[in-house]
């Protein structure tokens, strides 16, 4: 009873990259209250999924295993966690900020009357003193996230609801593995006591989905070009550097919005968080949301006109001056001193 | 087909993308004033697809549903110009600091006053939060199957939709009974401009309060022309639950806002020069960081 449940996306068996993450920063956070960490797992052709979950620390994984629960709709998955979460109280409750985590978060939480805060950039534990009402609390989630344009963070708390919900974007979260060795229990979950045939109204037709054509989360190197880089022609000489230097192109959302990028390569709290070798920011202003994906990268590198651009702030090396002219210097520079 | 009864949910937002520097003001508090309002983009989104269902169905009506100040009836005279036919308001200080789960309650309690409805379409998120919760939590709350990051409604019966939906890693396509919820992408098709027609014949639509200020040289008008009325509901022509609404109806709970400062690094600062930039790759190619 109330322990720190994670809801692991599954698909052909596989647990997603961010579900792993939110593992690991669910045992840390059961760690500080004293708590077990429980997965929860629903899907198809699930046999032997929880030694995917296990080596996490997972104490406990719940597996909802029938043909009809993938691909993934909403109210069979729904329906299970709900009267799950209603039967074992958890206390707080992660999922991914992906198109299935914030299609069902938002779901359970209304069901549960519970809080549930998106995208957070990060969670601690800590206390609150409601002035008041007189009360306090201890041993709070404490959900981080940038707010209002990014002009402010914001930490949300759910005093009073449970379970504390809270969606997390892929890359936000380290994974780490706990101990390869660790094992919990296994509880299969008869999925004919939760769900019903009205559950399965809506029927997933058709689908197609891709491999990733870009992984920006693992380039060692990445040029990110802003608003500031001006069009999509420009963006070529992005492409242009990250070739010579083996790195990838990222882009900020204002860049991903303007046509100039695809989406896949947006950085930020509503992008992707990555930690590169070193980040050559090209005309992006910085606002809150886009440093929040991209500040732990070792080195950074502001191209910016604007000598006041908030990147700048973060920055080890600012090159005040227009892209277009200073990305041909360095990929002119960069070979004549590598050959 | 009969024409299908369409509620958009619409928010009016500020407009957090062109974010310039006076945003912040002095004391680093947030400036609302130098933010636009406007209609939330992907709500947008949302109304285009409503439109093209009543192109396509006639005898479908389009009702766009927002809660939001008084000044938020400005974003229901939009979507009248762009072609929905009626808009109501809902708006009341009750309604203050609601959360999402809130402010979906209340949405939700105001859905059921508006009749019988087939479907309600709403952006995926708004940009000043970007929770992309209020869409499935209204549809919880009314008990309705949901749909959400929605490019395309493919097809329409009066019993189904079918829709494509536009996902990180993907498409999908799926059919769902009505009454539904829909949430609607920007990778959807972008809504249509302003009608002139309709703007001449929705210029002087007001909420009742709107028009305790507007010029007396108009008010004959909203007699003779229902359709300038727009809809404005209150807590009042709800059947709400007090303690479901604004802040005590909201679990979540603001416990602290930072403003951003940024601690300034030492950066080394250099010309967009011959001589800087080779320094600088020297630099890079030295301590491994690249090459």
């Amino acid at each position: 009873m109330n322990n720190v449940f994670v809801y692991c996306e599954v698909e052909d068996g596989v647990v997603a990259e961010v579900s792993q993450e939110l593992l690991t920063k669910g045992r840390s956070l059961a760690n500080q209250l004293k708590c077990k960490l429980e997965a929860v797992v629903i899907g198809k052709g699930l046999d032997g999924v929880e030694n995917q979950i296990f080596p996490y620390g997972a104490d406990v994984v719940h597996i909802a295993d029938d043909l009809r629960l993938e691909p993934f709709t909403t109210s069979p998955h729904a329906t299970i966690l709900i009267k799950l979460f209603d039967k074992e109280k958890p206390q707080i409750a992660l999922m991914g900020a992906t198109p299935i985590g914030r299609d069902l978060g938002p779901r359970v939480s209304s069901a549960l009357y519970s809080g549930l805060t998106a995208d957070c950039t990060s969670l601690e534990i800590g206390p609150h003193e409601d002035k008041k009402a007189g009360k306090t609390y201890e041993n709070l989630l404490y959900q981080i996230r940038p707010a209002f344009g990014g002009n402010i963070i914001a930490t949300i708390i759910n005093p009073d609801c449970r379970p504390q919900m809270a969606t997390v974007r892929e890359g936000v979260m380290k994974k780490e593995v706990l101990n390869p060795e660790y094992k919990g229990k296994v509880k299969k979950l008869d999925v004919a006591q939760y769900v019903s045939d009205e559950d399965f109204i809506v029927s997933v037709i058709e689908r197609h989905m891709e491999e990733k054509k870009v992984n920006i989360k693992g380039a060692p190197i990445i040029v990110a070009g802003g608003y500031g880089v001006g069009s999509k022609e420009n963006f070529k000489m992005l492409y242009e550097l990250a070739e010579v230097l083996g790195g990838e192109v990222g882009a900020s959302r204002a860049a991903v919005d303007s046509g100039y990028a695809e989406h896949e390569r947006q950085i930020g709290q509503t992008g992707v968080t990555v930690r590169p070798k070193l980040y050559i920011a090209c005309g992006i202003s910085g606002q809150v949301q886009h440093r929040a994906g991209m500040e732990e990268s070792a080195q950074i590198i502001s191209i910016n006109t604007d000598p006041d651009a908030p990147i700048n702030s973060i920055a080890d090396y600012v090159i005040h001056g227009d892209v277009g002219e200073v990305i041909p210097k360095m990929i002119r520079f960069y070979k004549s001193n590598t050959k | 087909m009969k024409g299908l009864k369409i509620i958009v949910l619409a928010k009016q937002v500020p407009d957090t993308r062109n974010v310039g520097k006076d945003a912040m003001k002095a004391d680093g508090t947030v400036n609302r004033a130098a933010l636009p309002a406007i209609f939330n983009p992907e709500d947008l989104n949302a109304l285009e697809q409503a439109l093209q269902l009543k192109d396509r169905y006639p005898g479908t009506i389009v009702s766009l549903l927002t809660m939001g100040p008084g000044r938020a009836a400005e974003i229901i005279r939009e979507g009248l110009y762009r072609g929905a036919d009626d808009g109501v308001l809902l708006t009341d200080r009750a309604f203050a600091g609601s959360d999402t789960l809130a402010t979906s309650y209340a949405l939700a309690q105001a859905i059921k006053e508006m009749g019988e409805v087939d479907l309600i379409i709403a952006g995926r998120q708004a940009i000043d939060g970007d929770t992309a919760q209020v869409g499935p939590q209204v549809a919880e709350k009314l008990g309705f199957p949901q749909v959400t990051y929605v490019e395309k409604i493919m097809d329409a019966d009066s019993k189904h939709v079918t829709a494509l939906r536009r996902l990180e890693n993907g498409v999908e396509t799926v059919k769902a009974p009505l009454p539904l919820v829909l949430t609607v992408n920007s990778s959807a098709a972008p809504c249509r401009t302003r009608n002139a027609t309709l703007l001449m014949k929705y210029k002087h639509a007001r909420t009742v309060t709107e028009r305790q200020e507007a010029s007396e040289d108009y008010l004959f008008l909203y007699d003779s022309r229902p359709f300038l009325n727009i809809r404005e509901m209150t807590v009042n022509d709800i059947k709400a639950e007090q303690e479901q609404l604004g802040l005590s109806g909201s679990p979540t709970k603001v416990k602290k806002i930072e403003n951003v400062v940024l601690q300034a690094k030492d950066a080394k600062v250099l010309k967009p020069v011959d001589k800087d930039i080779d320094l600088l790759m020297k630099e890079l190619i030295l301590s491994h960081t690249i090459g």
